[in-house]
C-alpha cells in the first residue's frame, strides 16, 4: 500500500526516466543512505565491520562490475578472481611505490590498471561467444594468479610471497593497516559503493548501457542497427574490470590487509561472484546487492544461529549450512527463476496494485 | 635416438593418458548438456559423492553416523561388513540413479523451459547441497579407494622399451601408469557403450531426439522426464567411474570435486555437445599441457599446466568458435 | 557427543555470563572443506587436552579453561570472521592454522594485544622477537625444517652430500616456496645440486613433475605439500618406484591421511616430526580415563594418537604451560591476553615439564626469550611402516643450521620492521 499511486501522470521525460519512479522507493533510497551514512558508522563495531558490512560492500562492487559485463552485455566471465587480483596487486605496487599520494587515488589507479588488463582479455570476445567465452576469462584467471605467484616483482621480493597493506590515511584517519577503526573501514567502502553504484546505474541507462543490452539480446541484430560490437564489448570489459579492480584493491587493502593470491583470488572467487549476480538477478544493480547479501550474510547468519544460539558442533553446523544455502538457492529458483531482483520487482508490482489487483 | 626426443615421446604418451582421465570427467558434462542444455556445475561434486558412496558402502560405514551420534548420543560407526567391490559399484550406481530421479522430480521438473543460465544456477545450488550431504553422510576424512585396480608403472612396458635408448643410460624405458592404461580401456568401453546405446536402442534414439529438439521429441510421444532421468543416471555413472579413477590416485576426499576444473578446458575445446569432442579435446589438452610443461615450463618456473590448458583451448577457439566438434553456430536475425 | 552438545550449550550460556572467571582458548578449526582431514585431528587434540585439564586438574591453576571453537574451513575470510567473533571473549592465544589467516592476524593481534602462536607454520621471521612482539612460532619453523631435512641427509651420508642431487617438490604458494631460499643457501654451503619443482594447486595431476623426477633421478626428494597434493605425490612416487626412504616430507606432509591412500606403496616414506607420535605416552591413559570414558572426547573421538592429534595436543600443552608461567609471573589465576604474552615469552619446557604432563620426550626442551620467539628449531624424522600402519621415529631431535637461517630471519624481519615502522624491542 506504500506503493499506491493513482496512475501514470508523468509530464516530462525527466520524470519518466528517473531511477526510482515511485515516491516510496525514492524516500526509501534516501532513508537507506541516511542510515548507512548517519547511523551505522556510529554504532558499528569490529565484528560487524569485518565480518558483515565490509565484505558485503566489497562483494557488491565486484558483483556490480560483473553484472555490467554478464548481466548487461551478455559476456560470461569467470575471470573475476584474476581481475580482483590485478586490482589488489596494482594497489599494492602503487601504495608502496608512491606512499605520498592518497590511497583513494591508488585504489582508483588500480581500477584503471585492471580495466586495461580486462580489455586485453576481452579481445577474444569479438570472436568467441556464450559459454565458450568463459575459456578466455578462465585463461585470464589462471594465468594472472600464476603470474602474481611467480614473479617476485609483484610482491616486492618479500620472502613470504604475501602482500600486506601498510597503514595509509584519508584526512588523517587510517583506513588501511591494523589500526583502522571499524567505522573508517566501513565508510571508505561505503563511499566507493555509493559512487560506483550511482555510476553504474547511470551508465547502464545511457547510450553505452543501451548498446550493451542490444549486444546482449542479439549481437548480430545490434550490429545491423548500428551498434559497434567492438566498442560495446570492449567498453563493457573495461568498465566491468574497473569495478572489479576497485573491489580487488579494497578487498586487499581495507578488508584483509594481507593477501596471498592463490588462496584469496582463486577460481572459487570467480565462481562466487558469478553466483551472486545470477542469484541476485542478471542485469540489475539491486540484484548485485541482493546476491552479495545472500551469499555473504546468509552463511554468517546461519553460523551464528546454529553454533552461537543452538550450540551445535561447528562441523555439523558447517555441513548443514551448505545444505541450507544450496537448498535455498534451488527453492528460490523454483519460485522465481530470474533471481532475487525479480522477486523484489514482482513484490513491488503486487504492492502497487494492492488491494485491488485488477 | 637422442634422449630428449625419447623423453618427449614419453611425456606425450603420458599426456594422452592424462587426457583420457580429463575426458572421463568431461564426458559427464557433455551427456547432460547435450540432452538438456544444462551446464551441470555439480558434476564434480557428483563424482565425489559417487566415490564416497562407493567407499562407504564397501566399508560398511553407517551414513550420517556423525549426525546420529551427535543427536542421540550413540556410538555408531560401521555396519561391520566388507562388501565386494563389484557389488559396491553396482549399489553406488544404484544410488546415483536414485539421485537422478530425485533431481528430476524435485528440481528439473519445475524448471522446464527456463534459460540455460538459470538451469546452470540450479546446479550450483545442487552442488552446494550435495557437498553438504556428502560430508554429512560419510564424513570428511580421506578414504582409500580399493576396488582392485592396478597401480604403479608397468614393468613390462619399461623393460620392452628400454632398447629404444640404444644403451643410453639416462633412458630407462617408457613409464606408463597401469592405472592410466586401465582408465583408457574403461573410457574406450564407456564411449563404445554410449555410442551403441544411443545408436541402436530405443531409449538411445529417444535421447538423441531430445537432444536435437525438445518440442519435436515431445510431440512424437517421447517422455522428456524419463529421458532426463536416464541422462542424469548415465552421467551419475560416468561420475562414479571418474571418481573411482581419480580417487585411486589421491584417496577419496573433498578435493575430488575439484576435478571438474580439469574438465572445463576440455569442454571448451571439444565442444559441449560432442562425445568424441570430449575425448579428442581431453587428449589434446593432456598432451599440450604436458609437452608445454616439459619444454617451456622450466624456462618460466614451472607449474604452467593449469593456465596453459586454457590458453591452448583459447587458441583453438579463436579459429573455431564453436569448439572442435561443436555444432556450427548459425545466427539469424 | 550428546554430552558435547550439552557442554557447548552450557558454554553458550556461560558466554552470556562473563562474570565467571575462565581461561578462553579460541580454536580456529577447519573440520570442513578440502583440508578437513588434517583439521579434524588437530582440533580434536587441541580440545581434548583442555578437557583433560578441566576434568583432571580443574583447569589451570584452579581456573577452568573454556574452548571456543570456530569453523574456518581453511578460508581466510571465514578466519577473519572467527577472529572478530571470538576476540571479545577474552581469548588468550590464537592458533590460526593456516598461512593465509596467520598473515591476516599478525597485524590485527598486534593491534588488539593478543598473542599469536603459529607452531610449525606461518611467518618464519616471526621467530625474531625483537620485531614481532606478540607472534611466537616455537619450537621450529619452515626454514628450520629445510635445514633439519638436510642435516638428516648429512647424517645418512657421513657428513658429505656434495654432488648429490636434491629436488624439492612444493605446493606453488607462499607456503610451498618457504624452504627454497634456505635450501639454496644450504646447497651453496654443502655443495649439493638443488632443484625446485612446483606443483600447482590443488595438485591432483602431478604426472609432469614425477616424470621429471624420473628423468633426472635425484638422490633425494623433499616435499612441501598440503592437502590432496600429499596423497597424489606419495602415490606418484610409488608409481615411478622412487625409493621411498629417500623421499622426505615436511611435518604437514606426514600424517596418516597422507600415506594411507597409497597403501603399501608408501612404505618407508619419511617425514619430519615436530613432536612424538603414537599412543605410547602416559598422557593417553589419562585422556582415556578422563576424556574418552567420560564421553567428552571432541569430534568423533576416533583420531586419538594420530600425528595431527598429537600436534593439536602438543600445541594445547604449550599454551597451558605458558598460562602457568603467566599465572606465576603475575600472581593471578585469571590472566589477560597481555599477561599470556608475557607467559609465552618466559616459557620454559624442560624434561621435567614434559614428564609431569605425561609426555616424556614428546617435544624438545627449550626456553623462549624476548629475542627468540622461534624456539630451538629442533625436529625429528619419522618413517611410515605400511604393514603396521604406523609412524615410528627413527632419529632423535636434529638441530637446524642457525648460521644459515639466522641471517635470513634477520633480513626478512628487518624488511618487515622497515615497512611497518616498528622499532626493535628487547634492548
Amino acid at each position: 500500500m506504500f506503493y499506491r499511486e493513482a496512475g501514470d501522470f508523468k509530464t516530462s521525460y525527466a520524470d519518466d526516466n528517473q531511477t526510482f519512479p515511485i515516491r516510496f522507493d525514492r524516500v526509501r533510497y534516501y532513508v537507506v543512505l541516511a542510515v548507512a551514512f548517519g547511523i551505522i558508522p556510529f554504532i558499528i563495531n569490529d565484528y560487524w565491520a569485518n565480518a558483515v558490512f565490509v565484505p558485503f560492500l566489497i562483494y557488491a562492487i565486484a558483483a556490480i562490475g560483473l553484472n555490467i559485463l554478464t548481466g548487461y552485455c551478455g559476456q560470461v566471465s569467470l575471470g573475476t578472481g584474476g581481475f580482483m587480483a590485478v586490482g589488489a596487486y596494482a594497489c599494492y605496487k602503487l601504495m608502496t611505490g608512491f606512499p605520498e599520494i592518497s590511497i583513494v587515488l591508488h585504489i582508483l589507479g588500480a581500477g584503471f590498471v585492471t580495466a586495461g588488463v580486462g580489455v586485453l582479455f576481452g579481445l577474444p570476445s569479438l570472436r568467441i561467444k556464450g559459454f565458450y567465452l568463459a575459456v578466455a576469462t578462465l585463461a585470464a584467471q589462471f594465468f594472472l594468479v600464476w603470474l602474481f605467484n611467480k614473479v617476485p616483482w609483484f610482491y616486492n621480493n618479500s620472502a613470504s610471497g604475501q602482500i600486506s597493506a601498510p597503514e595509509r590515511t584519508v584526512f588523517g584517519v587510517p583506513v588501511t593497516g591494523a589500526n583502522t577503526d571499524a567505522w573508517a573501514k566501513y565508510l571508505i567502502c561505503l563511499v566507493f559503493v555509493v559512487v560506483l553504484a550511482w555510476l553504474a546505474r547511470n551508465l547502464t541507462r545511457g547510450t553505452l548501457g543501451r548498446s550493451w543490452m542490444a549486444i546482449r539480446d542479439m549481437d548480430i541484430a545490434a550490429e545491423i542497427i548500428g551498434v559497434n560490437p567492438l566498442r560495446a564489448k570492449l567498453t563493457a570489459f573495461a568498465i566491468s574490470s574497473f569495478f572489479v579492480g576497485i573491489a580487488g584493491a579494497l578487498f586487499f587493502s581495507v578488508y584483509l590487509g594481507a593477501v596471498e593470491v592463490g588462496e584469496v583470488f582463486g577460481i572459487n572467487k570467480s565462481f562466487l561472484v558469478l553466483f551472486m549476480i545470477i542469484l541476485g538477478g542478471l542485469g540489475s544493480i539491486f540484484g548485485s546487492f541482493a546476491g552479495a547479501a545472500f551469499l555473504v550474510l546468509l552463511p554468517v547468519l546461519l553460523k551464528n544461529i546454529l553454533v552461537g544460539q543452538l550450540g551445535w558442533a561447528t562441523d555439523l553446523a558447517a555441513h548443514i549450512e551448505l545444505i541450507i544455502v544450496g537448498g535455498l538457492i534451488m527453492v528460490f529458483l523454483i519460485i522465481e527463476p530470474h533471481g532475487l531482483a525479480q522477486l523484489w520487482r514482482i513484490a513491488k508490482e503486487k504492492l502497487r496494485l494492492w488491494p485491488f489487483p485488477h | 635416438m637422442p634422449e630428449q626426443l625419447l623423453f618427449a615421446v614419453e611425456v606425450t604418451l603420458n599426456g594422452l593418458m592424462a587426457g583420457v582421465m580429463y575426458a572421463l570427467v568431461a564426458l559427464g558434462f557433455v551427456l547432460i548438456f547435450k540432452a538438456s542444455g544444462i551446464f551441470n556445475y555439480a558434476q564434480g561434486v557428483m563424482a565425489l559423492f559417487a566415490a564416497l558412496t562407493l567407499v562407504g558402502l564397501q566399508n560398511g560405514q553407517i551414513p550420517f553416523a556423525h549426525l546420529i551420534n551427535a543427536i542421540f548420543g550413540t556410538k555408531l560407526h560401521h555396519f561391520g561388513w566388507h562388501m565386494p567391490a563389484v557389488l559396491a559399484i553396482l549399489l553406488a550406481a544404484g544410488v546415483m540413479v536414485i539421485l537422478a530421479i530425485l533431481v528430476e522430480r524435485y528440481l528439473l521438473k519445475h524448471l522446464v523451459n527456463q534459460e540455460p543460465i538459470i538451469l546452470f544456477m540450479a546446479t550450483i545450488g545442487l552442488a552446494y547441497f550435495m557437498e553438504g550431504i556428502g560430508d554429512l553422510m560419510w564424513g570428511s576424512d580421506i578414504k582409500k579407494m580399493d576396488v582392485g585396480l592396478p597401480q604403479g608403472g608397468s614393468f613390462w612396458i619399461e623393460e620392452n622399451t628400454q632398447w629404444l635408448g640404444f644403451g643410453n643410460e639416462n633412458f630407462y624405458g617408457f613409464f606408463l601408469d597401469q592405472l592410466d592404461i586401465v582408465a583408457t580401456v574403461i573410457a574406450a568401453i564407456l564411449v563404445a557403450g554410449l555410442v551403441i546405446f544411443s545408436q541402436y536402442t530405443k531409449q538411445g534414439r529417444a535421447m538423441r531426439a531430445v537432444a536435437d529438439d525438445h518440442q519435436a521429441a515431445l510431440s512424437v510421444g517421447i517422455s522428456l522426464r524419463f529421458i532426463w532421468v536416464l541422462v542424469w543416471s548415465i552421467a551419475g555413472f560416468v561420475a562414479l567411474v571418474a571418481g573411482i579413477m581419480w580417487g585411486a590416485k589421491s584417496g577419496v576426499q573433498f578435493s575430488l570435486s575439484l576435478i571438474a576444473l580439469k574438465a572445463l578446458p576440455v569442454l571448451m575445446l571439444g565442444g559441449f555437445t560432442s562425445i568424441p569432442g570430449a575425448i579428442v579435446g581431453g587428449l589434446i589438452i593432456g598432451v599440450g599441457e604436458k609437452l608445454f610443461e616439459f619444454s617451456i615450463g622450466p624456462l618460466v618456473g614451472g607449474a604452467t599446466e593449469n593456465w596453459f590448458a586454457y590458453v591452448l583451448a583459447l587458441i583453438f577457439l579463436v579459429f573455431r568458435p564453436q569448439g572442435l566438434f561443436g555444432e556450427k553456430i548459425i545466427e539469424r536475425v | 557427543m550428546k554430552m558435547k552438545i550439552a557442554t557447548l550449550a552450557v558454554g553458550a550460556v556461560m558466554a552470556a555470563a562473563p562474570a565467571m572467571a575462565d581461561l578462553v582458548f579460541p580454536s580456529l578449526s577447519y573440520r570442513t572443506g578440502p583440508y578437513a582431514a588434517g583439521g579434524i585431528p588437530f582440533a580434536d587434540g587441541y580440545a581434548d587436552y583442555f578437557t583433560l585439564l578441566n576434568e583432571r586438574d580443574g583447569g589451570i591453576g584452579g581456573v577452568p579453561t573454556r574452548l571456543v571453537e570456530c569453523e574456518t574451513g581453511y578460508n581466510t575470510e571465514k578466519g577473519v570472521e572467527c577472529y572478530e567473533a571470538t576476540k571479545g571473549e577474552g581469548s588468550l592465544v590464537y592458533q590460526p592454522l593456516s598461512t593465509g589467516i596467520t598473515y591476516q592476524l599478525i597485524p590485527k593481534t598486534a593491534a588488539d594485544g593478543i598473542p599469536l602462536h603459529t607452531m610449525g607454520y606461518g611467518r618464519t621471521s616471526a621467530a625474531n622477537g625483537k620485531v614481532f612482539g606478540n607472534v611466537f612460532n616455537y619450537p621450529a619453523n619452515y626454514w628450520d625444517g629445510a635445514s633439519i631435512a638436510v642435516n638428516h641427509l648429512l647424517d645418512l651420508n657421513g657428513g658429505d652430500i656434495g654432488g648429490k642431487k636434491i629436488s624439492l617438490v612444493y605446493h606453488n604458494s607462499a607456503y610451498g616456496k618457504e624452504p627454497i631460499r634456505t635450501l639454496e643457501e644450504l646447497s651453496k654451503k654443502h655443495g649439493f645440486d638443488f632443484k625446485a619443482i612446483p606443483v600447482d594447486h590443488p595438485g591432483q595431476e602431478q604426472k609432469s613433475q614425477w616424470l621429471q623426477i624420473r628423468r633426472e633421478r635425484p638422490d633425494y626428494v623433499l616435499m612441501w605439500g598440503w592437502g590432496v597434493m600429499n596423497q597424489v605425490a606419495i602415490q606418484e612416487a610409488a608409481n615411478i618406484r622412487f625409493p621411498m626412504e629417500n623421499f622426505i616430507g615436511i611435518w604437514w606432509s606426514g600424517s596418516e591421511n597422507d600415506v594411507l591412500p597409497a597403501g603399501d606403496g608408501a612404505n618407508g616414506y619419511k617425514s619430519l616430526a615436530l613432536h612424538g607420535t603414537g599412543s605410547n605416552y602416559p598422557i593417553y591413559t589419562d585422556i582415556q580415563k578422563f576424556v574418552v570414558d567420560a564421553g567428552k572426547a571432541a569430534g568423533a573421538g576416533d583420531q586419538i594418537g594420530t600425528v595431527l592429534y598429537s600436534r593439536g595436543m602438543y600445541a594445547a600443552m604449550l599454551a597451558a604451560e605458558a598460562v602457568k608461567k603467566a599465572q606465576a609471573i603475575h600472581g593471578t589465576g585469571d590472566i589477560t591476553p597481555a599477561q599470556m604474552r608475557d607467559g609465552m615469552e618466559a616459557l620454559e619446557i624442560s624434561a621435567e615439564t614434559l614428564e609431569a604432563n605425561g609426555m616424556p620426550g614428546f617435544g624438545p626442551e627449550f626456553s623462549v626469550s624476548c629475542e627468540n620467539h622461534g624456539g630451538p628449531g629442533l625436529g625429528m624424522v619419522q618413517q611410515w611402516d605400511a604393514s603396521a600402519q604406523s609412524w615410528s621415529l627413527i632419529t632423535d631431535f636434529i638441530g637446524s643450521d642457525k648460521d644459515v637461517i639466522g641471517p635470513l630471519i634477520a633480513e626478512d624481519s628487518a624488511a618487515f620492521a622497515a615497512e611497518n615502522n616498528i622499532s626493535e624491542r628487547c634492548n
